[in-house]
Parts: C-alpha cells; structure tokens; sequence
C-alpha cells in the first residue's frame, strides 16, 4: 500500500508532513514510541533537504512517499528537486565534541541513521530520492 | 508551533514548554534558554510535561548551553518528559548528559545539590 503528501518546502510544513506519516502509521500495528521515531527520522531528512538543498524555497515541493510492504517493513520515500546530498556519506559527529562547541546542529542525520535500518540516496537526472527502510520488529 | 513560557519563582526559573520543538519552532526554545543562561539564572527547571514532539533541532538547543551551563555553575534539569520524548534523548545518550527526572519534585532536588 502506498501513501503520498507533497507540500512546498518551507519548514513550517514539517508539522504538516509529520501528521501525514502519523495517520499512514497508526493503522499498523506500532507503539506509539516506534510511531514517534520513524516520524523523527523522516522530519530530520525532510528538515535537512528544506534547509541545505532546498534553500527554503516554497516553489520546490518536498515529496513524502511511504510504502508499506506487508508486515515486513516500511519503505519511506523522500523527493525533492534541490540539489541533493548524499547523507550515506554524512560522518557522524562525536557529542561531546558538539557541545564543546556550541553547536546547536548536527545530530539530526545520527539519529535517522540510528532509527532506521536502511539508507539509500537515489540520484536522477531532475530529483533526488533519499530512501529510508525500517525493518518491523528489528530495532527499536 | 511551541509556546514557552518563563516564569520565575524566588531564585528558580521554570520554562514551561508547550507543543512542538522542530526545526521551525526551535528558534523560540533557543531564544527562552538563551536568555536564562546569559542572565545567569542560577537553577533552571525545564517543564517538558507539555512537550509533544523534539527534533534534532530541538535537542541541538539543549546541547549548546551545556558549555555555559557548566561554566557558570549553573543548574539545570528537566522533568516531565512523555515515553515518546524521553526516546529521542535516549537514541543519542542525551539522558546520561543531561538531567532528566520524572517530576518537578525531584527535578528541584536535583538543582538544589551542592
């Protein structure tokens, strides 16, 4: 079964985006904890693409595409037209060297990577996909 | 959207958070701490009770006053947290840089130590 939102990318529609995936999620059989955490890891990447790719502009539309695979796993799409990044690449920080500095970014990508099983980036010629694959019943 | 309110009680200063704490809310969170640690207010008492969502953003707030936090001895816990909430600081081990505490009652404890 396939579920799909496209809203303009802009962060005041990551609300909007985090509603979509909750009401796609709830008709599974997930606690409320693992709902939250597959919404947080879809919110980072959206906030990420919004931020870094998109330059916040509403004229690009962020496409949020969620494929549920029987009860062997959930499959989110994330589409957008900006200029992409590769977040398999993306080095993961070491906390306390963030907070030594002050930083107050940076730990978005830790946590999608922490949440979710699988991270693919798929590059075509005019959009970018950045996939992101749960396991049911794996991790927490 | 996030409301947070900062209400201030003899030498303690409660921020009360409500909604959502995203990286388009985030900025208010960041504004409400960031006036409490360089007024020094020496115990901080976070109310998370109305704390429905947290994203990186959100916990990266937290983060960057932990530095001055420290610097200026100054105390700060956080309480009420919801099972979902509690999550996130968890995934990154937040919970064992941070304190957190069920309520407000132990949460005073906690910036009352010496």
């Amino acid at each position: 079964m396939k579920h799909n939102i496209s809203v303009p990318g802009v962060k005041s529609n990551l609300q909007r985006i985090r509603k979509f995936i909750i009401d796609v999620l709830r008709e599974q059989h997930l606690s409320d904890v693992e709902v939250h955490s597959l919404v947080l890891a879809v919110d980072e990447v959206c906030a990420n693409l919004i931020i870094h790719s998109n330059k916040y502009s509403a004229k690009h539309s962020i496409d949020v595409e969620i494929k549920i695979e029987g009860n062997d796993k959930i499959v989110f799409d994330i589409i957008d037209v900006g200029r992409g990044f590769d977040i398999r690449n993306y080095p993961e920080p070491d906390i306390k060297e963030i907070i030594r500095l002050k930083k107050k970014g940076g730990v978005g990508l830790m946590l999608v990577k922490r949440i979710m099983d699988e991270i693919d980036f798929i590059n075509k010629k005019d959009y970018n996909i950045v996939r992101l694959t749960k396991n049911l019943q794996s991790k927490s | 959207m996030v409301q947070i309110d900062t209400i201030k009680e003899d030498d303690i200063t409660l921020l009360n958070i409500n909604g959502d704490v995203d990286a388009s809310s985030s900025i208010q969170l960041d504004e409400s701490l960031g006036a409490v640690v360089s007024n020094g207010d020496p115990k901080i008492l976070i109310d998370c009770g109305g704390l429905n969502y947290i994203s990186s953003a959100g916990l990266g707030v937290f983060m960057s006053y932990l530095e001055d936090i420290n610097t200026k001895n100054l105390k700060m816990a956080l309480f009420g947290l919801n099972d979902k909430v509690m999550n996130v600081f968890e995934i990154l081990g937040l919970d064992q840089l941070l304190t957190i505490v069920d309520t407000k009652k132990e949460a005073l404890v906690r910036i009352n130590e010496a």
